[in-house]
């Protein structure tokens, strides 16, 4: 087995379900986004009373949530596979830890300001 | 006459590889690739290649033809060429070149012996064999007809970038075989050991594994069972 301390569920498997369900999420997220988008034109009332919904909501931290997992999965995979001592040689280490402490911390902050902006 | 471009390099000789251009006559035939290496090296006895059974068995001379990785055995000219003139042949693609078409397949070795590739059965073992059922016995068609030949691991992006921790197609169809062995005891130990985000999930689905086979194998379906098993002893 290969140690890592630094994907999101410490295991393949719970990596690999996460990045599962959050597509799934993600994906009735924007259709139904682009139902009442297309289908219903809702002007902005309508469209600010849909956000203040309790479930529209949970629908939308859930998709927050989803994405940011989503994209941690991914850009960890990206950077386990390119920003490595194989192909960059010494100096990987460092620009590996750098670039998914940037992605982690941009992450954070979309989820934290996401948050913010439905309950304002 | 049929042109053939063949990978050369010398570590002792040689700055760096290079692409050689040579002439050979096949006397209008469609030749195996490995005949027309033959050919080549009667040309030039410095040409290295690893060879043994010439009929898709022993899995020597796997190499990249004409931009697919294969058996030179038995693939033809006609297959390899596609209609094309020359004959293009390099070494396993992200294996580190021993010389010529020789690679060093000791990485790809080292994942194979990961996961564990024998038997393993706890149980006294009975007065003459462990018996299987036909049902039990077909499970392993499809999987026990690998010949290690590493066609499909060098030709998979996950095991390029990440061959000390990504077992690889191979490997994986392999693993598979063992778990589904009804003679086998150590399944759990087995899944165990894969459960980590490098060893099975690096396989992203691509199917280039699948696309170059020369025996016909699907090891992304194997590592598909793989990852079920795991779910299902997880969740």
């Amino acid at each position: 087995m290969v140690t890592s301390v630094t994907n999101l569920g410490r295991s393949g498997l719970s990596d690999w379900l996460i990045q599962r369900v959050s597509a799934v999420v993600l994906l009735a997220y924007v259709i139904f986004l682009s139902y009442v988008l297309l289908a219903c034109s809702p002007d902005y009332q309508e469209w600010k009373a849909l956000f203040e919904n309790t479930c529209m909501r949970i629908f939308s931290v859930a998709a927050l949530l989803a994405i940011a997992m989503h994209a941690w999965i991914g850009l960890w995979s990206v950077s386990t596979d390119y920003l490595t001592e194989r192909t960059l040689g010494g100096k990987a280490t460092l620009l590996r830890l750098s670039f998914q402490a940037i992605s982690a911390a941009v992450l954070f902050t979309y989820v934290v300001w996401g948050i913010q902006i439905l309950w304002s | 006459m049929l042109k053939v471009s063949i990978y050369r390099y010398n570590p002792e000789t040689d700055q760096e590889p290079y692409m050689q251009a040579v002439e050979v006559d096949t006397g209008g035939k469609d030749l195996m690739v490995l005949d027309v290496l033959e050919l080549v090296k009667a040309q030039d006895p410095s040409m290295a290649f690893r060879r043994s059974c010439r009929e898709g068995v022993c899995g020597s001379d796997g190499m990249n033809i004409n931009g697919k990785n294969g058996l030179a055995c038995i693939m033809s000219l006609s297959e390899a060429l596609k209609g094309g003139d020359t004959l293009i042949l390099r070494p396993l693609p992200g294996l580190p070149v021993i010389r010529d078409l020789v690679v060093d397949m000791g990485l790809f070795y080292k994942q194979y012996e990961k996961i564990k590739p024998f038997l393993i059965n706890d149980t006294p073992a009975p007065a003459i064999e462990r018996l299987q059922s036909p049902e039990e016995r077909e499970k392993l068609d499809g999987l026990y007809e690998c010949i290690l030949c590493a066609c499909c691991s060098t030709a998979c992006p996950s095991f390029w970038w990440n061959p000390d921790r990504f077992i690889g197609p191979s490997g994986l169809l392999q693993s598979y075989r063992f778990l589904v062995d009804s003679r086998d005891t150590a399944t759990a130990e087995r899944l165990a050991d894969l459960d980590d985000p490098f060893s099975v999930f690096r396989c992203h689905g691509i199917q280039n594994c699948v696309n170059v086979c020369p025996k016909g194998l699907n090891p992304t379906k194997a590592i598909g069972h793989i990852r079920n098993m795991l779910l299902r002893s997880a969740t």
